[in-house]
């Protein structure tokens, strides 16, 4: 970057430092009003950004205080790429590592969710996997493994996170009670889904997302959870396609 | 639980699922993009910021935001006579404490 980049670039972020030297307007006059106006409106978007990409964590914190963040969170992590869709992947850690914030320990977990759903929003399409191809020989079946579609992504928290972004964006839901919550990003139709996982569920998911078998799933989940109901799980996975292949065996 | 019984029990429950999808799909309904009914900021968009769509209508009912409903029903959804636009305001625990701006 030269040395004009480098100084326009340090007075966008920072409005106490001067306007950069050289800017003129059409008729050579100093152009510090028009910078002040980009200046502004760069803060403005990327503070607006942030409220968009996060809006429970901007529900849970109110206006006043958002923008605050925003305005501490865009100053430190300026955009690294031109598409927008994708700013804030550092905000959780952001919020994880603020003082002032650390008596609301679940912000950076809920953060985290808001990101994810939006990463599934962006993630590539993939054909359904056809539930007969489950109907296969059960022995071949425990030694198969299963490939998830691109949007799926899972998250375990010590917070109730699905129960907190629930009571945040649905009318009438519950209020969250103290308890850890495993929770399952799907994209049924053309939206993302967060689906909370029961005990065992999150072990199995984990087990076949790494390549395990369903045999090490079934371990893994009852290891942890003795009344993992994988019933229900498959009929959460086949319902929303969330799986994509099977692979039968090595031989 | 000996290997064999734990082969029975996941190739049941594989069994209950697939009944229990292939009753569901049978009885999943087609989606359809339905305009008019969202509130404000609800229309179905999940893309984030720097998208033209993401929670960007700014009324109530507003024609041109959509949201997806089973595919027949789009017509049929009642709507308030007023767009009193209704939206709980309330928060898990507001931040009281000042932030460094």
């Amino acid at each position: 970057m030269s040395f004009t980049q480098d100084l326009f670039y340090d007075a966008l972020l920072d409005p106490a430092r001067p306007h950069p030297r050289g800017l003129h307007d059409g008729r050579s006059r100093p152009a510090g009003r028009r910078f002040d106006v980009y200046r502004n409106n760069v803060a403005v978007s990327l503070t607006e950004a942030l409220h968009e990409g996060f809006p429970v964590i901007a529900k849970l914190l109110g206006k006043r205080n958002m923008d605050g963040l925003a305005g501490l969170y865009w100053r430190q992590h300026p955009p690294a790429s031109p598409l927008m869709m994708q700013y804030g992947a550092a905000f959780p850690d952001f919020l994880a590592g603020l003082p002032q914030l650390s008596h609301l320990g679940y912000l950076p977990d809920v953060a985290r969710l808001e990101l994810a759903l939006r990463r599934a929003y962006h993630a590539g399409d993939a054909a359904p996997l056809d539930p007969q191809a489950l109907s296969i020989d059960p022995q071949a079946l425990m030694s198969a493994t299963l490939t998830f579609a691109p949007a799926v992504q899972l998250m375990r928290s010590p917070w109730p996170i699905h129960a907190i972004w629930r009571f945040n964006t649905e009318d009438d839901a519950p209020k969250p009670s103290a308890a850890a919550q495993d929770v399952l990003i799907t994209r049924p139709d053309y939206d993302p889904v967060p689906r909370l996982l029961q005990p065992g569920a999150a072990e199995w998911v984990a087990t076949v997302q790494a390549g395990g078998t369903l045999a090490a799933a079934q371990d893994r989940a009852l290891a942890s959870a003795p009344d993992f109901d994988l019933v229900a799980l498959l009929a959460l996975l086949l319902g929303d396609g969330a799986l994509s292949s099977l692979s039968p065996p090595k031989a | 639980m000996s290997n064999t019984a734990k082969t029975l029990a996941v190739a049941a429950s594989v069994a209950a699922a697939l009944t229990a999808a292939a009753t569901t799909s049978a009885s999943a309904q087609a989606k359809e993009k339905c305009y008019g009914v969202s509130l404000a900021g609800k229309n179905d968009c999940a893309a984030g910021p720097g998208t033209t769509c993401a929670g960007t209508s700014k009324v109530d009912y507003q024609g041109n935001a959509w949201t997806l409903v089973d595919a027949g029903t789009c017509t049929e959804i009642e709507l308030p006579e007023m767009a009193d636009g209704t939206e709980r305001q309330g928060s898990l625990e507001p931040l009281e404490r000042d932030l460094p701006a």
